[in-house]
Formats: structure tokens, C-alpha cells, sequence
């Protein structure tokens, strides 16, 4: 078939960042998916939650602490990701990679709280079907939680070798957008399982 | 960040010159290793509709098996421990190793072209995609081979498959496989919504996207909806299983229904997520045939996203005779007979524009007629078993089985053979053999319907399916009888259409760009696609560019000859707006495909595999998104 050019595109960027950019698309797509895992595994709990007399079931409620140190943490760490993502849009990798290491760190540290997490939940996941979902659900969000710190760490150690160019700093802006929803996800969750059996 | 002064552009280059330079950067790399590396969505997705289709094959095996076990009565072909097998795998293959994955390898192989780009979004992810599907495939029939295949249904209830009730690994191995499948379907689904929002051809707008690619783009709505949900099914029932959670267990709290809504909220939408992406493959079939564009293309969109919302809230029609409060039967009553709606209409849209077109009957537009008998007919028996009464009454009955084979086979296998002999000339360069195909239809449409007609009577006067046998003094001998005739000829029909591939790939005759003289973007390059699909990108001006610009095809200059480069465009109107690097070939999407398998089976076996499975995944993920073997990285 003939063609006629009707256009030139060469002056266009190599890479963008936001809704602009394919990999934020596919961010989003997974977001969309975890999240309704996640909303299908807390329909589950009420689910469960309704059909049962007693609830929690053969238990105490799991003890606040760690919970609320972790939804105090993710809230706060909105703060150097923010930071994070403002150095990366401007391209300043000094600033970034701080931003990224802290931002590692958090999840490192939310990861061990987690661990604390699961040891106070008060309840064993074979004990009845509302420790299984309280398991469940709190696996699931901490897989969530593991890839993306694991994510954040390479892109961190990404970001101190040679493949620090420009375009990686809009992978940097993905990054510190999924943790926003890490963050999200936790909410409802915390209320949860946190606040939903002490009603 | 615009192009470096050095870099070779493809507006230096014509002709000849930039198809040989583009083929050296967009081909697959030669040799096994290169083919087992390639990210090519043309080679995924021709490897991923053959495996698709080997699978029919086999679930196809199975289903004569069960009717020759059930062509008379007493019959001892199959004892009854082994047909509980064989329909389990018969419908677990059907469902989750052919039908859905056929419909998405479609989408792999012609999405990109239709859109009119280069490849995929993410085309690691696809080939990542592939291997899990094929391994998840694999290892349910391993097991049924060695004997430990899942024999609880293809929805598996619990508490038949309960620790209790099936002690054996039979369900473990069903609720693993699930888990394959869907992380394949699931990789796909997000690629498609990305090509299709980012990857666009200039000037393809919203309204100017081909019917199938819309139909294509809902289905992948509806696959991450859905799937999550059977996922957690699964994940929750394995764990049941293996470490003694109790989610389904009612003497400690847990509840089967649990389960059941689990499954039909995704299993409900699953039927649409099969049969959606058939519509539009008949779309796109009836539109070149008919010589005119499908009448009410605003309609068919609407009807597709309107399908795609109601079939969620349909779900627990599946669940009538559990015992659910009056008025929510009665809602879910309402909703399931107004989803025939929609279908409705797109089916008044289809009829309009054969009507109004010039229509050439070929095989593909005979299939498409095919499916429109026949899904009309299985529509019509869906809306009887969506009101309560009757559902009561023929529940599982072979009333039911004759509902679902209709909507399945009419809904998706009949636009599914059509539409391989409508691409067929663009996938292999070849045309498939027009005398063959003919009998092809005939022996299927003829076969298909004898088959499964009498089902419905049987099912009216007390068949129960998933029994292995029945006695003479039922009077039900004759019509079964009927019924493994039928669908004796129903499978030689498969068996033609093998045959027809196998002597065109080599004998057809050559197919050139267009043979159909169609409308969308995927003839507009040669047949089979040069490795780059297009030499230049094309720009959209019409909803039918080829037949609208068909003296001279608009295009763009100015993208990289050197380096994998696709235009992104915006989500409306797609503006050209980013040159972004594609990625290219690499072993690791395989690896961790392998890693994951190992994680996966060995999760079965023993907890710790969560352990020491999970490095390995963590080191093939690395590798995979570690930018190497980039181009733009080693500048
Ligand atoms: C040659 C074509 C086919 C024949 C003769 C056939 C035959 C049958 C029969 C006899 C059963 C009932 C088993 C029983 O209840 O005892 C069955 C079940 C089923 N079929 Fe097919 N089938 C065919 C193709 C398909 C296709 C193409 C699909 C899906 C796309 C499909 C999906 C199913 C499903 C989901 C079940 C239910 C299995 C279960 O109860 O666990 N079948 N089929
Ligand atoms: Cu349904």
C-alpha cells in the first residue's frame, strides 16, 4: 500500500512521566487488580463476620499496638515520599536517592513491625475462620507491602550505577506512586481487622 | 530528551533500507535460546493459540469419551471414579486451559496490529504470561496422567473438595492450576488495557477503535474483576487443605457458601469474558463480509460495557437452589434476564448489517451465522433457567448442560473457528481451503446441534448430569444415543479443520496484504507481519482507514530505526505524545516463570517451599527488570 508522511514525530521525549508514561499505566492496572483482591478478601471477612454468632471467634481481639504504630508510620510516610517524588520530577539524583534509601528503610521497618503484627493477632490461623481471614488478610497486604519494598530497594541500588539516567526517574515517580497506595490499601484494612472486632 | 543528533531515525531511510533495518532490531533472536528470549507478540501470541488449541484438543478427547460412556445404558467404557475425572477435566480444561486463554491469545496476536503499533505493552510480561499458562497447563495434565487429576467439578464445591472428602493432592492440583491460569490471564488482561490506551495509532480515537479490540478491552476489564475473586477462592480452599485454615469449614466458623460466591462472582462473568471477545471477532467478521461497516457501532460498544456491568450482578443465579431470601432471588431474577438486552441489540445490529451490506458467504460468515442461530437458541433456554422456578426445577439436569454448551460453543467456539479462517491468511501468509471449510461448517453446525438438542429433553425428563451412567428402564437410551452421534460428527469437524491448517500452511494459496479487502489496520502490512508490524505508523482519519484512505495510507516519520521504539498517544484522542523504548528480547521472563512453577508445586507438597521458593522468584524478577541488554542503557 502507498504511504504519504503526514507527520513527524522525532521532537518528541524519549520518556514522560504520570498518565503520559506506559509503565504508570500498568501500575495502575495492577492497582486495580490488588485492589479488588483486597476488596474481595475484606467482602469475604464480612462475610464471615456475618454469618457467625461470636465474633472474633474463640479470641481476643488482636492487640492495638503494632497496627496502629504501622498505620502511624505509613501516614507519616507519605512525607519523604513526596519528597522522593518532587527530587525525581526534577531530576536531582542526590536528593533521590536519599528519598529512595528512606523510603526503603520505612519498608523495612514496616516489615519487621508486621512481623510483631502477626505475633499479636491473638489468634492462630488454624484456630477457626476468623483467624484464617485475619491471616489471609494480613498476608496478602504484606506481600503487597514485601514486593514493593523489594522494588524500592532495587530501584535504589538502580539509581547508584550507571543505569541512572533521566528516563529512570520516571520509574522513580511509578515507585513512590504504588507506595501511596500501599498506604491506601492499609486504611481500611486496619480498621479491619483492628477496630471491626472490638464492635 | 529529544532524539540524540546521532541517532538513526527512520526518516533518513525508505523503502527496502528501513524494512531491513527495522527487522534487524525487531526480530527474534535465532536459535532455541533466541526463540525460548522472544518478546515478539506475534511469536507469544501464535504459541499461545496453538497451545490453546491443543488443549481443546484434548478436553475435546475427553468429551467423546464421556459420550461414548453414555451413548447406552450400563455401559462399563469409563467406571464411575474415572468419569467423575474425566468431566472435571473436560470442563477445568475447556474453561480455564482453552477458552479463556484462546480468547487473550487472539488478543495478543492481533491487539498490537489492530491498534496499529509494534508490540504489546509490557512484552515481558506476555512472554512471562505464556509460560505460566503452558507450565499451569502442563502440570493439571500431568497429574491426570499419573492419576492424581482433580475429580470435584470444574467448580470443585466444597466440601466435596475438602481435606475430608478428598484426601488425595486431586484438589490441590486443581486449586494450583487455577492460580496458573489466572496469573497468565491476569498479565494479559493489563496489557491489553495499556496497548489499547497507550498504544494507539495517531488519530484513533475513542470512536474510531475496530469493534473487536473494544470488545477485547471490556473483556479485560471484566478479567481483572472477576479473577481476583477465584483467586482468593483457591488460595483460601489450598490453605484449607494444606495448613488447617478453616475457611470453609463450618465446625470451626467457616461457611461453603463462602465458596460458592467466591466462585460465581467470578464464574458468572467468566461465560462473558468467553463470549464477549466472540462478539467481536463476529464484529469484525461480519463487517468485512457484509462490505460495510457494523451498523450502530455506538450500540455494540454500549451493549459490550453494558453486558460486562451486568454480568456481575449476576451471579448468584447460580446459587437459587441454595435458599437465598425471596426478594433477592427475584432481584437477581430481574437482572438475569435483563442481560439479554444488550445481547439483544447487538445481536439487531449484526442482523441490520447483513441486511443493508452486499453480503459474500464465505466460511468465516458462515460461522458467524452459525453462532447467531445458536446463540440466540442457548439465550433463550438461559432465560428459562434465570427465573427461579424453572431453575429449580431442571437444576442440575442436562438442561443444563445443553444451556451452557449452546452459550459456550454457539457464544464463543463458532466465532472463534470463524475468526481462524478470517486471520488465518494474515497469521500464516496463506489461505485456508475454502471447499474444506465449507465442510467444516456444515459437519460442525449439523454435528453440534445433534448433539446437544436432545440434551434439553433429557435434561426435562430427569437426566441429573455428572452421572456416569443410567439404567435401560429410564427411556433415556434413544436420545443419548442421538447425542454421542452428533457428537461424533461435531468433533470430525475439529478433525477437518486440522487438516485444513496442516495442508494450507504449506499448499494455500498466498494470501498478499488484504486478501479479504478489509477495513482495519492488521491488513494494512504484509502477511505474515515483518517482525516491527509496520514500517511506518500509521495515522487514523476513519473508523474504516483502509477502506476510507485506500489510494494512500497516511503515516508518521521520525522514530528511532536503531533502537525498539513505540509512539505512545494520548487516552482520547491519541496525540502522538512519547517515543518510549520496548523492551527487548530476554531469557528472564522464562526463568521466573520456571521459579514460580517450582514455587507453586512445591507449595502443594510442603509449606517450606514458600521458603525456598520465594529467592529464586525474587532473583529471576531482578534480572528481569535490571535494565541490561537494553539499547538505551549502554550508550
Ligand atoms: C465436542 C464438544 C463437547 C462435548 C461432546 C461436550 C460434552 C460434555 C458433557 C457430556 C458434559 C457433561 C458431563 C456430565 O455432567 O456428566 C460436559 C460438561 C461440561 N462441558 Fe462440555 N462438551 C464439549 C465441548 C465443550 C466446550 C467447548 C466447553 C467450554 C468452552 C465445554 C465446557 C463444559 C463444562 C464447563 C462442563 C461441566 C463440567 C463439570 O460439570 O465439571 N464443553 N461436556
Ligand atoms: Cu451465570
Amino acid at each position: 500500500m502507498r504511504q504519504t508522511i503526514v507527520r513527524d514525530v522525532s521532537d518528541l521525549p524519549t520518556y514522560g512521566y504520570g498518565p503520559r508514561s506506559g509503565p504508570w499505566w500498568g501500575a495502575m492496572g495492577f492497582m486495580a487488580l490488588e485492589g479488588m483482591g483486597f476488596a474481595i478478601a475484606i467482602g469475604a471477612y464480612l462475610y464471615l463476620y456475618a454469618v457467625n454468632p461470636t465474633w472474633p471467634i474463640g479470641a481476643s481481639p488482636p492487640d492495638l499496638w503494632p497496627g496502629t504504630v504501622e498505620t502511624v508510620i505509613y501516614l507519616l510516610s507519605i512525607i519523604p515520599n513526596e519528597f522522593t517524588n518532587r527530587a525525581a520530577h526534577r531530576q536531582g539524583l542526590a536528593k533521590a536517592r536519599i528519598g529512595l534509601i528512606v523510603m526503603a528503610l520505612i519498608g523495612i521497618a514496616l516489615l519487621v513491625l508486621r512481623g510483631f503484627e502477626f505475633a499479636h493477632l491473638n489468634t492462630r490461623w488454624d484456630n477457626s475462620a476468623y483467624g484464617s481471614i485475619v491471616w489471609l488478610i494480613l498476608g496478602l497486604h504484606t506481600t503487597h507491602l514485601a514486593t514493593d519494598v523489594g522494588d524500592t530497594v532495587v530501584l535504589a541500588v538502580l539509581m547508584f550505577t550507571r543505569h541512572a539516567k533521566p528516563r529512570r526517574f520516571s520509574d522513580v515517580t511509578d515507585n513512590v506512586f504504588y507506595w501511596n497506595f500501599v498506604v491506601l490499601a492499609w486504611l481500611p484494612l486496619y480498621v479491619l481487622l483492628d477496630w471491626v472486632p472490638r464492635l | 530528551m529529544a532524539a540524540e543528533p546521532n541517532e538513526l531515525r527512520d526518516d533518513v531511510l525508505n523503502g527496502l533500507q528501513l524494512s531491513t533495518q527495522l527487522e534487524r532490531v525487531w526480530r527474534t533472536p535465532s536459535g532455541l535460546v533466541g526463540a525460548l528470549m522472544s518478546v515478539d507478540h506475534k511469536v507469544v501470541g501464535r504459541r499461545y493459540i496453538l497451545t490453546a488449541f491443543a488443549f481443546l484438543l484434548l478436553g475435546g478427547i475427553l468429551a467423546v469419551l464421556m459420550r461414548i460412556q453414555l451413548a447406552g445404558p450400563e455401559k462399563t467404557f469409563l467406571s464411575a471414579d474415572k468419569y467423575n475425572q474425566v468431566f472435571t477435566m473436560h470442563g477445568s480444561t475447556m474453561m480455564f486451559l482453552f477458552a479463556v486463554p484462546v480468547m487473550e491469545a487472539f488478543a495478543v496476536y492481533l491487539v498490537p496490529l489492530m491498534v496499529g503499533t509494534r508490540n504489546i505493552a509490557f512484552p515481558r510480561l506476555n512472554a512471562f504470561s505464556y509460560w505460566m499458562f503452558l507450565f499451569g497447563g502442563c502440570f493439571l495434565w500431568t497429574s491426570f496422567l499419573f492419576n492424581v487429576g482433580p475429580d470435584v467439578g470444574w467448580f470443585s464445591y466444597v466440601p466435596l473438595s475438602s481435606l475430608q472428602f478428598t484426601p488425595t493432592k486431586r484438589a490441590d492440583v486443581w486449586a494450583q492450576m487455577i492460580t496458573f491460569t489466572e496469573v497468565a490471564a491476569l498479565a494479559v488482561a493489563v496489557e491489553i488495557v495499556v496497548t489499547v490506551f497507550k498504544l494507539r495509532a495517531p488519530g484513533m480515537t475513542l470512536d474510531r477503535i475496530p469493534l473487536f479490540v473494544w470488545a477485547m478491552l471490556v473483556t479485560a476489564f471484566l478479567v481483572m474483576f472477576a479473577m481476583p475473586s477465584i483467586m482468593v477462592a483457591s488460595t483460601s480452599l489450598i490453605l484449607d487443605r494444606l495448613v488447617n485454615t478453616r475457611f470453609y469449614d463450618s465446625s470451626s466458623g467457616g461457611h461453603p457458601l463462602l465458596w460458592q460466591h467466591l466462585f460465581w462472582f467470578f464464574g458468572h462473568p467468566e461465560v462473558y469474558i468467553i463470549f464477549i471477545p466472540g462478539t467481536g471477532m463476529v464484529s469484525a467478521i461480519l463487517a468485512t463480509f457484509a462490505r460495510r461497516p457494523v451498523i450502530g457501532y455506538p450500540v455494540v460498544i454500549l451493549s459490550l460495557i453494558a453486558t460486562g456491568f451486568l454480568s456481575f450482578g449476576l451471579w448468584v443465579h447460580h446459587m437459587f437452589v441454595t435458599g437465598l431470601p425471596q426478594l433477592g432471588a427475584a432481584l437477581f431474577t430481574a437482572s438475569s434476564m435483563l442481560i439479554a438486552v444488550p445481547s439483544g441489540l447487538q445481536i439487531f445490529c449484526w442482523l441490520a448489517t447483513l441486511w443493508d451490506g452486499r453480503p459474500v458467504y464465505r466460511t468465516p460468515l458462515l460461522f458467524v451465522i452459525g453462532f447467531i442461530v445458536i446463540f440466540v437458541l442457548g439465550g433463550l433456554s438461559g432465560v428459562m433457567v434465570a427465573s427461579v422456578p424453572i431453575d429449580t426445577q431442571v437444576h442440575d439436569t442436562y438442561f443444563v448442560v445443553a444451556h451452557f454448551h449452546y452459550v459456550l460453543i454457539g457464544g464463543a467456539v463458532f466465532p472463534l473457528v470463524g475468526a481462524v479462517y478470517y486471520w488465518f491468511p494474515k497469521i500464516a501468509g496463506r489461505m485456508l481451503s475454502e471447499r474444506l471449510g465449507r465442510w467444516n461448517f456444515w459437519l460442525a453446525f449439523i454435528g453440534f446441534n445433534v448433539a446437544f438438542f436432545p440434551m434439553h429433553i433429557l435434561g426435562l425428563i430427569g437426566m441429573p448430569r455428572r452421572v456416569y451412567t443410567y439404567t435401560a428402564d429410564m427411556d433415556w437410551a434413544h436420545l443419548n444415543l442421538v447425542s454421542s452421534g452428533g457428537a461424533l460428527v461435531f468433533a470430525f469437524s475439529f478433525a477437518l479443520l486440522l487438516a485444513n491448517v496442516v495442508y494450507s500452511l504449506r499448499k494455500g494459496a498466498l494470501a498478499g496484504d488484504n486478501p479479504w479487502d478489509a477495513s482495519t489496520l492488521e491488513w494494512a502490512t504484509s502477511s505474515p507481519p515483518p517482525p516491527q508490524n509496520f514500517d511506518r505508523i500509521p495515522v487514523v482519519k476513519h473508523r474504516d482507514p483502509l477502506w476510507a484512505d485506500s489510494e494512500s495510507l497516511p503515516v508518521v516519520a521520525g522514530l528511532s530505526a536503531e533502537r525498539r521504539e513505540v509512539l505512545l498517544t494520548s487516552l482520547a484522542e491519541a496525540e502522538p505524545q512519547i517515543r518510549e523504548a520496548s523492551p527487548e528480547p530476554s531469557i528472564w521472563p522464562l526463568l521466573a516463570a520456571i521459579a514460580t512453577t517450582i514455587f507453586f508445586i512445591g507449595s502443594i507438597f510442603t509449606p517450606w517451599a514458600v521458603l525456598w521458593g520465594t529467592p529464586p522468584m525474587a532473583v529471576t524478577l531482578i534480572g528481569w527488570f535490571w535494565p541490561t541488554g537494553s539499547k538505551e542503557d549502554e550508550e
